[in-house]
């Protein structure tokens, strides 16, 4: 995929918004070190954000951040604040033990805010790994949906079983298709096909042989992006042979036969 | 200054850099906040606590991991949806409106000193509900592409497309 297309996706905006997965977003992080012009997206696209969520906040809350430096104990006269106790001539043991006594307090109470505060922010880390592997125990559960979705419908029994097999242009390709007529769908697992090269897309015939008729069933425009190369397809044609076609950016009107990579018979018609 | 120079002082426990990142970003991050909470006092608490997490452990920020700006959004949003879940902010009761956002950026009295008010005014006055929708969910409430797909029963392709064309009417009228 180039820049462009890239950019115009959509991905990138979501990447702003933090809605996409770990694996995701150090997929964005590459292209950005790769394009410029992605960079340059990102910025923009974040710029808009920032002014848009910036719109929502109705009250002044700059004086917030006294209240944080506070907190974080970072005002600049903060390193003039330690105390300094004189040592008088004849003073009692026990005031020094009072003063030490007091020292080693507030010491531990102050490293025990500091371990607190700590604790905190620990927690909310881990609370956002937590929701990171939520993410992905929720993807993973779609995933698996969809597979046994899938299984579900190769195993129905009415389902056409149609291998094609490669030809001239692209002998080593082969694909199948799964045709539930009762539905009019078309399954097709496209793993064996190479990953077209930019500027092409698949596209999907139905065809009657005598004479020799090609209906389009559609093109596979997110084949680079599919994980498990399987397709679906609207078929309510009486299809004798299945064929795919190697075609121009948004498919054509008829097949270009010289491009033919997969092609195969319906055994018989139930 | 250049942002990756300032988060890196920032992460050397810079209060100059610290105080440079809140100014840039405390505005988004209080609105993002109010529009889960819409509780002003609770959203300043939590920015204040938001900004305290941030400063505490900005070692475990990368930019691997994203932008920085999305980086303090997601704690906001976990520490604003933890609240909401807490059994004290449950007994105020609120409503859960879609368009919040809308109506705080329609109410805001102080939008008028800031440099982009005539854009955003424009932009939110002929925003379509589709927009509102896919906005709130994405940049407010933090759902992911596929939590907004099943909300707005939509596909997933569908969810990059729209925000995207939602987001570049906002970037004309701010022209970024």
């Amino acid at each position: 995929m180039d820049s462009k297309e890239y950019i115009a996706s959509g991905i990138l905006e979501l990447y702003v918004a933090g809605a996409l997965s770990e694996k995701e977003n150090e997929a964005v992080h590459a292209m950005m070190l790769k394009y410029p012009e992605v960079t340059q997206e990102v910025l923009s696209i974040e710029a808009a954000i920032v002014s848009l969520t910036a719109a929502t906040a109705n009250k002044d809350i700059t004086a917030t951040f006294d209240a944080i430096k506070e907190r974080l104990q970072l005002s600049d006269d903060a390193i003039d604040e330690t105390p300094v106790i004189p040592l008088k001539k004849g003073s009692s043991i026990l005031r020094y033990a009072g003063w030490a006594a007091a020292i080693v307090f507030a010491t531990g109470l102050v490293f025990t805010m500091m371990l607190k505060n700590n604790l905190e922010s620990e927690i909310e880390i881990v609370r956002s790994e937590r929701e990171a592997l939520k993410k992905q125990i929720y993807q993973a559960n779609s995933d698996l949906t969809a597979a046994s979705e899938l299984l579900d419908v190769l195993r129905t029994k009415d389902i056409i079983s149609v291998p094609l097999g490669g030809q001239a242009v692209s002998p080593e390709s082969y694909a199948k298709v799964y045709w539930d007529k009762s539905s009019n769908n078309v399954y097709l697992d496209l793993q064996g096909l190479p990953e077209p090269p930019p500027g092409k897309v698949y596209q999907v015939w139905s065809l009657k042989l005598d004479p020799l008729t090609p209906t389009s069933l559609g093109i596979i425009e997110d084949f680079t992006t599919d994980k498990d190369k399987v397709f679906d397809l609207q078929n309510a044609n009486e299809s004798e042979a299945f064929g795919i076609t190697l075609e121009p950016a948004g498919g054509s009107k008829s097949p270009t036969m010289e491009q033919l990579y997969t092609l195969g018979v319906v055994s018989s018609n139930p | 200054m250049e942002l990756e120079t300032l988060i890196e002082q920032f992460q050397n426990k810079d209060a100059k850099a610290f105080e440079s990142l809140y100014e840039m970003y405390n505005e988004s991050i209080f609105g993002v906040i109010n529009t889960i909470v819409k509780n002003d006092d609770i959203a300043t608490e939590i920015l204040q606590d938001v900004f305290i997490k941030a400063w505490n452990k900005s070692d475990s920020y990368t930019t691997k991991k994203g932008r920085f700006f999305t980086w303090l959004l997601n704690i906001a949003r976990n520490a604003a949806i933890d609240k909401v879940r807490s059994k004290a902010y449950k007994n105020t009761q609120q409503n859960q409106d879609i368009d919040f956002f809308v109506h705080s950026i329609e109410s805001n009295d102080n939008l008028d000193q800031k440099i982009n008010a005539i854009g955003i005014r424009k932009y939110i006055g002929k925003l379509a509900e589709k927009c509102k929708q896919i906005i709130d969910y994405i940049y407010f409430k933090g759902y992911t592409q596929k939590e907004t797909a099943e909300t707005l029963e939509i596909p997933l392709g569908t969810v990059k497309t729209r925000n995207r064309n939602c987001i570049s009417e906002l970037r004309k009228v701010l022209n970024v």
